[in-house]
């Protein structure tokens, strides 16, 4: 069987490669199984999804936990546990990552043994496509077991309610990614079932009766929130023209959903840039239009502003 | 026949549009949603024939598709957890009213912890309201099990509406091949809603759910709808071979997988029983003899189906994805009761297991099977064991330490 599991953000299309993947499997002819899981279901958060492929009908279900290919829309999300993206890899799984640099260094600190590989770049540098059809397009050449007709297939099919224009540059992306990874010699070999001889059982405890506060699903601490950092969620990021900012005081940081706007001093907000999820709330609600947007990626520079 | 991929809703929604319903009450609810947002878009395209209407609660939801049922047309609605229990008045309130309708349940737990993941605690939770309760393992099921559900609900000898459940997440938003039946086969299986039975109309007023006092009359109503829900077990094996003659897949009641031979069974409902049967798989391979029962029915249960699939093993895993709080998991003690009467009968190993969509590995499975084999080696009924390992306790004391509530205490 083949396992194959996509690791993005919210927004970025994970749920769409995988299906691609999943109806070019199908129309080859293979017993497939796409699924995504949606976590906090909201646009920038960690999400994945999954593919399973086999000769034969299809009985595992759940989340893939031995993968034979991983692969990650957005890097960043190596640095997030909760992410998983690493869980179940061995130095069989094949690592399929959307940068020109891959973090080498930091997969080696986070055990990583199996073997990486790049998504190409694109001829066509588009600025704002969604990595879902690059993702979709590699992935699929890696298997060696799809034509590109039913990739391009599956593809039209999937992606049957976008605009023309979008349509032929996601086709267009899908074939050249898996044109060039397809001239490439890794190929993803299919793994086997869980072996009974073989294999480790669980570590069952008797849960026992705990007393005194612990047993209830109840938060006391408190800025728990403070050690989710959801700034990494952002697509677009607010900024502030200290110039058209009248110092109203209470608009913007009353209205932001995590309160991760703050008052200097001279009452000027401040975004904390670690939490700020980029809704643009504030942006709608300013009364001066003082608060605009930016792609995140743009403008790398703003880094150094960040606040903390 | 055509072959599609569909999630677990897909399927729902199309065995609802090829059941020709007319019409749909509807209340979102996660992860149900898909199922109405699907049909939603075929009516707005003109695709089906249906009335839709929003309601402000799961309980109104229900209290319309009875009321409409009521009236003679084809009715569907759907819900999930939090939802299925809000209407959970109504739901033992139309059972009585004795009118033919389709409830898709897609199962997630119960607050609280408050999750979106599944467990069977809301179906089960509503197992003596008097719905026929069907359980699926998968998006074929679910299609097939919707047609086959109107065709069981608007029998004469049945008139009961009939619950769908199946899995959130694991069926609800996965997609795997089915194979679409067509519409002209379906017409065959499932004939016009019944007009010879009394119904609502404008010129022939009638009083529905009326009041009784005293208890007699309470006593024959509530023990007609028992025997109703007991009837249509064996209405569902007719339809069932005729579904089979039709489309050539079979459905029992209790779906038996490599027990010929087999001295001990995984028993277990909903998509988690595909998992066992890979398990079963894998151990079969390894020597042992091993199958897997799974209900499809659990309301009206299955007693004879059970018993007779049971009685000749050495011992059962019985798999609960519930937990009734004070006891321990349903489907156990249910086999237990079928299984008393009997004077040799397997030991049961009871296991509480994927709560709130927590997965069931294989290993585990493998652990189960040794548990079993065990049991029955000295003869002694093991405890219930939650499907819970050490890392697991590990990572929740860790979030405990954050949240502040492990606290020492003085």
């Amino acid at each position: 069987m083949y396992r194959i599991r996509f690791h993005g953000r919210g927004g970025q299309g994970m749920r769409t490669a995988s299906r691609i993947l999943g109806r070019a499997l199908f129309n080859e002819g293979y017993y497939i199984q796409d699924a995504p899981r949606y976590g906090a279901e909201r646009r920038g958060a960690p999400i994945f999804a999954y593919v399973r492929c086999s000769t034969n009908p299809i009985n595992e279900r759940g989340i893939i936990l031995r993968p034979g290919l991983v692969v990650v829309a957005d890097q960043s999300l190596l640095s997030i546990p909760a992410a998983g993206v690493l869980q179940g890899c061995t130095e069989h799984t094949v690592l399929l990552i959307n940068s020109k640099t891959p973090d080498t260094s930091l997969l080696k600190q986070l055990g990583f043994k199996g073997i990486i590989l790049t998504l190409p770049p694109l001829t066509t540098q588009k600025d704002d496509h969604f990595p879902s059809a690059s993702c979709a397009g590699g992935a699929a050449a890696l298997l060696r077991i799809i034509n590109l007709p039913a990739l391009m297939k599956a593809a039209q099919t999937e992606l049957s309610n976008l605009p023309l224009e979008t349509l032929q540059s996601n086709l267009d992306i899908i074939e050249e990614t898996f044109t060039t990874l397809s001239k490439q010699p890794t190929a993803i070999s299919p793994d086997g079932p869980v072996f009974v001889e073989s294999h480790n059982p669980p570590d069952w405890i008797t849960l026992p009766l705990e007393q005194g506060g612990p047993n209830i699903p109840a938060i006391i601490g408190s800025m728990t929130s403070h050690l989710m950092q959801t700034g990494s969620w952002r697509t677009k990021r607010p900024i502030i023209d200290r110039e058209r900012c009248n110092r109203c005081w209470w608009i913007c940081n009353t209205f932001c959903p995590d309160g991760a706007i703050s008052l200097d001093e001279d009452r000027h907000p401040q975004i904390n840039l670690n939490h700020c999820k980029g809704c643009l709330i504030c942006m709608t609600q300013c009364p001066t239009h003082a608060i605009t947007a930016i792609p995140e990626h743009s403008n790398k520079t703003n880094d150094k502003e960040k606040s903390v | 026949m055509t072959r599609e991929l569909l999630t677990g809703n897909g399927a729902a929604a199309l065995g609802a549009k090829l059941a020709g319903i007319e019409y749909l009450p509807a209340f979102p609810i996660t992860p149900q949603t898909e199922v109405i947002e699907t049909l939603s878009k075929w009516i707005e395209e003109g695709s089906m024939d249906c009335k839709m209407v929003t309601m402000e609660s799961e309980h109104s939801m229900v209290t319309a598709a009875g009321a409409a049922a009521a009236t003679g047309v084809r009715t569907f609605t759907a819900t999930s957890s939090q939802g299925l229990l809000y209407a959970a008045e109504m739901l033992h309130t139309v059972t009585g009213w004795r009118v033919p309708f389709v409830l898709v349940n897609v199962s997630r737990g119960l607050a609280s912890p408050i999750t979106l993941e599944p467990d069977h605690n809301d179906i089960m939770a509503l197992r003596d309201a008097g719905f026929v309760q069907i359980h699926c393992s998968t998006c074929q099921e679910v299609l097939d099990s919707m047609i086959l559900a109107y065709r069981l609900s608007e029998d004469a000898g049945v008139r009961l509406p009939v619950i769908v459940n199946y899995d959130g997440f694991y069926l609800s938003f996965t997609r795997e091949p089915v194979e679409v039946p067509n519409q002209e086969y379906v017409d065959r299986f499932l004939p016009p809603f019944p007009t010879n039975q009394p119904r609502f109309s404008a010129d022939h007023p009638m009083s529905q759910g009326v009041a009784v006092l005293g208890g007699s009359a309470y006593s024959y109503f509530k023990y007609q709808t028992h025997l109703a829900l007991l009837n249509a077990g064996l209405i569902y094996k007719q339809i069932t071979n005729e579904f089979q003659i039709l489309f050539s897949r079979s459905y029992d009641p209790v779906e038996l997988y490599k027990l010929k031979d087999a001295e001990y069974a995984f028993l277990m409902i909903g998509s988690f029983s595909c998992k066992g049967k890979e398990a079963v798989d894998q151990l079969r391979a390894a020597g042992w003899k091993i199958g897997l029962v799974r209900p499809r029915l659990t309301r009206p249960f299955p007693m004879d189906e059970l018993r007779k699939s049971l009685a000749p093993l050495k011992g059962v895993a019985v798999i609960d994805q519930n937990l009734s709080l004070g006891m321990g998991g349903v489907l156990h003690q249910e086999t237990a009761a079928a299984l008393y009467p009997l004077i040799t009968r397997p030991i049961l190993a009871a296991f509480v297991g994927g709560l709130g969509g927590r997965d069931i590995s294989a290993e585990e499975f493998y652990s189960m099977a040794e548990t079993i084999r065990e049991a029955v080696k000295t003869g002694e009924t093991p405890p219930q064991r939650l499907l819970y390992t050490e890392k697991e306790n590990t990572d929740m004391q860790q979030l405990q330490r954050i949240a502040g509530t492990h606290t020492t205490s003085p």
